[in-house]
């Protein structure tokens, strides 16, 4: 049952690896982004995967049943705060990107020294 | 061992995470994106992660999503056909893959509670979050107090963003050469669309309702300061989707906003000034009162008061900045 004991962990390879394609094949400023997202995401699932416990609950304790099996706290906070960070950064990428825009009039295929030489 | 409804889950977010890279219209992918952001949610929740659950449907499918469309009204819609070779990057990919997969066979089976991640800290904070605060929620009191270094930390990370994206595309930023033609998506408003516009308006309200729950309750149920935050947000971008960024604007003006950004950083880390002054050390809030467990009861409640505001400031200068963008 190897397959299934893993099976978060198999998906986790497989969407980093499609958000990294997406990083380094596509021309796409917007594209990279989307793509580092879902890097970003994948990431995700691996730290909350690790902190799950078989049989065990949210960590959140009712009725002060302190006894009960919680799944680990820790990787839920690392996460949690990791979520907004990566929308900030996200919102700071697209305005670069944004920016890029309005100064080159494209968003792909950029050779920026190139261009700057021209202007 | 992963349930059927997890792989089921997660098999759909991999279909839709290659739509999202193989998508040429980029409309299409933003939407794709959304609906992967919603279904890593579940399978958070399924995770037994409620928290982080919330807080991917509220900022992942929620906010993103409107980040993405104004930045792709504003830059382009369709993605031209790329002068890249797809092929040695398709090389790269699978050997980067094939180190990566071979590594996981070393890693602990899911939900294994002997996994030396499970075996150090957590029942640590167990013990001492019902030892010295009495909160039910353990993520909210490793969150704030625990690691509370960390999230002043991330709060201020957060502000830095927003700092950054104000001085690329803020108002007083410089316009650019190449405005773009066309209207904003962000930015308009979809008054014409009398049964969206309707159903927002009875949704706003809970939605903002929630927010404040999910702020005040966040000690005892999932919630907290990132997740409110980011659910307030939600809300009144939703309301500027609707109505027009101008009518979102006049609910908090910016002004109201940049101060709301900075003030929960300043409320956060004065709370740090406060407890060295009165003796103990950076945010060692058992100083604060003659009790300790309330102390750090009133600690925790300050300080995610302190990221709720900074978090949900920061989001809505972020959407006001991209939605003004290009409109004058």
């Amino acid at each position: 049952m190897l397959a299934l004991d893993l099976f978060n962990s198999w998906i986790f390879v497989l969407l980093l690896m499609v958000g990294f394609y997406a990083v380094i094949a596509r021309d796409n400023l917007v594209k990279k982004l989307m793509g580092l997202s879902i890097f970003q995401s994948a990431v995700f699932l691996l730290f909350i995967t690790m902190g799950t416990v078989t049989g065990g609950t949210a960590p959140i304790v009712l009725g002060d049943d302190w006894g009960a099996v919680f799944s680990n706290p820790l990787p839920q906070v690392l996460i949690l705060t990791a979520i907004v960070v990566g929308i900030s950064t996200l919102a700071l990428g697209l305005a670069i990107v944004v920016r890029i825009k309005e100064s080159y009039g494209r968003i792909s295929d950029i050779d920026a020294p190139e261009r700057d030489r021209r202007l | 061992m992963t349930s059927l409804l997890t792989v089921f889950l997660l098999v759909l977010a991999l279909i839709t995470a290659l739509g999202v890279v193989r998508a040429r219209n980029l409309f299409a992918a933003v939407m794709l994106m959304g609906i992967f952001s919603l279904l890593m949610a579940a399978v958070f929740l399924l995770l037994d992660a409620p928290d982080v659950a919330l807080t991917e449907a509220a900022v992942g499918a929620g906010i993103s999503t409107v980040l993405l469309l104004s930045a792709m009204a504003l830059t382009a819609e369709e993605e031209l056909a790329g002068g890249i070779h797809p092929t040695p990057a398709l090389a790269v990919v699978l050997v980067t893959a094939a180190v990566i997969f071979y590594g996981m066979f070393e890693k602990p089976l899911v939900g294994d509670p002997e996994a030396p991640v499970n075996t150090h800290l957590a029942p640590q904070f167990f013990e001492l979050t019902r030892e010295q605060m009495e909160i039910p929620n353990v993520v909210t009191a490793v969150l704030a107090s625990f690691r509370g270094y960390d999230t002043l930390g991330e709060v201020i990370v957060v502000l830095t963003a927003a700092i950054g994206v104000l001085f690329l595309i803020g108002p007083d930023a410089p316009q650019g050469s190449r405005a773009p033609s066309g209207g904003n998506l962000a930015g308009g408003g979809l008054k014409h669309h009398q049964p969206l516009r309707i159903v927002g308006k009875i949704a706003i309200p809970f939605i903002l309702l929630f927010a404040f729950y999910v702020q005040y309750h966040g000690e005892y149920s999932p919630g907290g300061g990132f997740q409110a935050g980011a659910l307030l947000a939600a809300g009144i971008i939703l309301f500027g989707l609707l109505e027009g960024r101008e009518a979102a604007a006049a609910v908090i003006p910016t002004r109201v906003l940049k101060a709301m950004a900075a003030g929960g950083a300043l409320v956060f880390g004065g709370v740090g000034v406060v407890t060295l002054l009165m003796g103990g050390q950076f945010l060692e809030y058992r100083v604060l009162l003659d009790h300790p467990v309330s102390a750090q009861q009133l600690g925790i409640v300050v300080i995610e008061v302190g990221v709720g505001v900074t978090v949900s400031g920061v989001l809505l200068l972020i959407y006001h900045a991209f939605a003004a963008r290009g409109r004058g």
